[in-house]
């Protein structure tokens, strides 16, 4: 076959000009593993930011007291408490609320937690045995909170995975006693870890039932007779019906709280959905932003590769001359340049594949980096296919060049 | 015997361009050169001489005449019949040696025989036959820069050889060579011309050129003097004299 000869003639040129080679695949490399990269940590990022929403719970509306101020941000939502368990309670009626399929009160606040001689402050928060469904939590070991439990406001804890190693270190706290707020409660269960963003994680929460809360440990205000609760989590029955749910829910709402037409809602409702749909926005932007820069270096990637081509073409045409004087066809030279290039770009852009992963490999060792870089086929197309085409485009730029010139003057060319 | 003209040229001028100045470097040269015959062309600096070579040897373009290559008229072959006739008829050995950089002397002296398609294990033997031919059978995978001046030069007449031209063409082969290589190398091409090879060589050096059997003489891109040498008879020319008598 003469394609493989032709591969020989071009494998010893490059074999020749090691430098040259080296410098021009260096263009290549560089320019797909940055795109690889930087398109790599984009997605990753916005993988990372959607499963941690997800993990949450999409069908998922928190309710918190006080308005909404404006992009579904709650307002201040410690002082002017006006959800209540009765509130709860309304909102578990299936007939009036279809769309709602569970319904979790929770009553949060800080605490002091003791185990031996270590003591933390973190959230504790009253909930019923719905919280673990609604906001997707599973135990690592024991189990959570039962309906027993919640109703005989036992003295029981349930810890998140990060708060339980805190306190307990390498010991099963599970059947362990440790105070709140110099209380005893009984551990029986630690959650599994459950991911999440900042103040909101469960991971270093505890959960006690929510009358224990509500009343020994806090003393929560009331609002007309009732136990205010800090956030109602409610679970539509489906992804399709949480537009529905959040209907539901605000009308009953704003019958309890007597809200007439012209005023406004004393709560706000947080819909997860949404939020994802935002970040989803954020993430592709973010894509977009780090897929432009990983560009801007293909393009210099690009520009690298002309120049050592453009140095080159001086010694190149020379060849070009030499060769031709001695019996190649126009087709042999053109041949042996695009042959020339398609290796040294195949090469390039393998080693740039290489080089991407590798320092994806890296970049996962850092702790601070949470999240993996995500190298997708379509990023490798787009970054393999862009090095190809400068890769030809400018290596054949110099054959094209010299092939149209008498052997002679490609010759004498200095 | 028949006379078989290898190169015709008749009338013919080169006139390079250089910006508003033009250069005559050929201005009207007629030569004809049979089969078999070993010619010296001589002249100043300047002269024309490396211009009429690249000719000869399909390189360049003439601006007007003509010039019959074994009675084919190259103004009218294409660009690819005139590849074929560089590879397959004519060595041309150049003046700076014109070797591939960091190439073994064995694949230096396959390419042409690789743009002549020929299968590469008899590109092998053939390019190893050639460079022992001229003397360097024991360095066929040292590169240009492990090799001599003069032992690149041979790669590079082993090279033109090795496709078995009729037509042997050599730009100043010795310029750059000392006295005892040059020997050398004008012994292998008296033992070629003896093999019945046509050679055509520029030169500087009398005593190179006094040992060619025709002397072309060229000044200011005319041919001045074109003698036989010495008592070597030129037989073609003889014959041709004779038979046309
Ligand atoms: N590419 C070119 N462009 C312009 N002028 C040229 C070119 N090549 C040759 N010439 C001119 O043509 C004339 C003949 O040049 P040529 O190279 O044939 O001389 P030469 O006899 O081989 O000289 P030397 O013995 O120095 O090699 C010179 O005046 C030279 O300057
Ligand atoms: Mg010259």
């Amino acid at each position: 076959m003469k394609i493989i000869r032709y591969l020989r003639v071009a494998l010893e040129s490059i074999t020749a000009h090691k430098l040259r080679a080296i410098l021009t695949m260096l263009g290549i490399i560089i320019g797909v593993a940055a795109v690889l990269v930087t398109m790599g940590i984009g997605r990753g990022a916005a993988a990372n930011i959607t499963e941690r929403i997800e993990s949450q719970g999409t069908n998922l509306l928190t309710i918190n007291p006080g308005a909404s101020s404006s992009g579904g941000i709650q307002g201040d939502s410690g002082s002017a408490g006006t959800l209540t368990l009765k509130d709860a309670h309304d909102l578990m009626n299936k007939d009036l609320h279809p769309a709602v399929s569970l319904v979790a009160p929770e009553y949060a606040a800080n605490a002091q937690l003791v185990y031996g001689d270590t003591n933390v402050r973190e959230s504790v928060t009253g909930v019923t045995t719905d919280y673990a469904a609604v906001r997707n939590l599973t135990v690592a070991s024991g189990e959570f909170l039962t309906d027993e439990q919640v109703a005989n406001q036992s003295q029981v804890v349930v810890l998140g995975s990060v708060l339980a190693a805190d306190l307990f270190e390498d010991e099963n706290p599970v059947g362990l006693s440790l105070r709140i707020n110099g209380q005893p409660f009984q551990v029986v269960g630690v959650l599994d870890e459950a991911g999440g963003f900042g103040r909101s994680t469960p991971d270093e929460k505890a959960f006690v039932p929510i009358g224990i809360a509500q009343g020994r440990l806090f003393n929560a205000p009331r609002y007309r007779g009732e136990y205010t609760v800090s956030t109602l989590n409610v679970s539509a029955a489906g992804a399709e019906q949480v537009a529905e749910a959040e209907k539901q829910v605000e009308m009953t709402l704003r019958l309890n709280h007597n809200l007439t037409a012209d005023q406004d809602n004393d709560f706000s409702v947080f819909n997860q959905a949404s939020l994802l749909e935002t970040a989803s926005d954020i993430a592709a932007t973010l894509t977009i932003f780090l897929g432009a820069i990983g560009a801007v270096s293909l393009v210099v990637g690009g520009i690298g590769i002309m120049n050592i081509m453009l140095v080159s073409v001086t010694e190149r045409t020379r060849e070009i001359g030499l060769r031709k004087a001695i019996g190649a066809h126009d087709n042999d030279i053109l041949m042996q340049f695009l042959i020339e290039a398609l290796v040294l770009c195949f090469l390039g852009g393998l080693i740039g594949v290489g080089l991407a992963y590798g320092l994806a490999a890296i970049f996962a060792q850092i702790p601070a980096f949470t999240f993996t870089v995500l190298i997708q086929p379509d990023a490798l197309m787009l970054a393999l296919g862009f090095s190809l085409i400068s890769g030809l485009v400018f290596g054949i730029y110099p054959a094209l060049r010299a092939t149209r010139l008498d052997p002679i003057e490609a010759l004498r060319s200095e | 015997m028949v006379n078989e003209s290898v190169i015709e040229i008749q009338d013919m001028t080169k006139v390079y361009q250089m910006g508003d100045i033009k250069v005559h470097a050929l201005r009207g040269v007629s030569l004809e050169i049979q089969k078999g015959e070993y010619v010296a062309i001589m002249g100043a600096s300047g002269s024309g001489k490396s211009t009429l070579m690249n000719m000869i040897g399909l390189l360049d373009r003439p601006t007007s005449g003509t010039y019959k290559i074994r009675g084919v008229e190259s103004s009218k072959l294409s660009k690819s019949q005139l590849a074929d006739l560089r590879n397959q008829e004519i060595g041309f050995v150049f003046q700076r040696f014109n070797l591939l950089p960091r190439i073994s002397a064995q694949r230096q002296v396959e390419l042409p025989l690789f743009y002549a398609g020929v299968a590469s294990r008899k590109s092998r033997e053939m390019a190893r036959a050639a460079l022992e031919r001229v003397g360097l059978g024991d360095r066929t995978h040292h590169r240009p820069d492990e090799l001599s001046g003069g032992q690149q030069q041979r790669v590079a007449i082993a090279r033109a050889l090795v496709n078995q031209p009729s037509l042997l063409l050599a730009d100043e082969p010795t310029g750059a060579l000392d006295s005892q290589t040059s020997v050398e190398v004008m012994t292998l091409f008296e033992e070629l011309h003896a093999q019945g090879l046509t050679v055509v060589m520029v030169t500087h050096d009398p005593l190179v050129a006094g040992r060619a059997k025709r002397v072309v003489t060229l000044s200011d891109g005319k041919i001045v003097s074109d003698k036989a040498n010495g008592h070597n008879i030129n037989i073609s020319a003889w014959e041709a004299a004779y038979e046309n008598h």
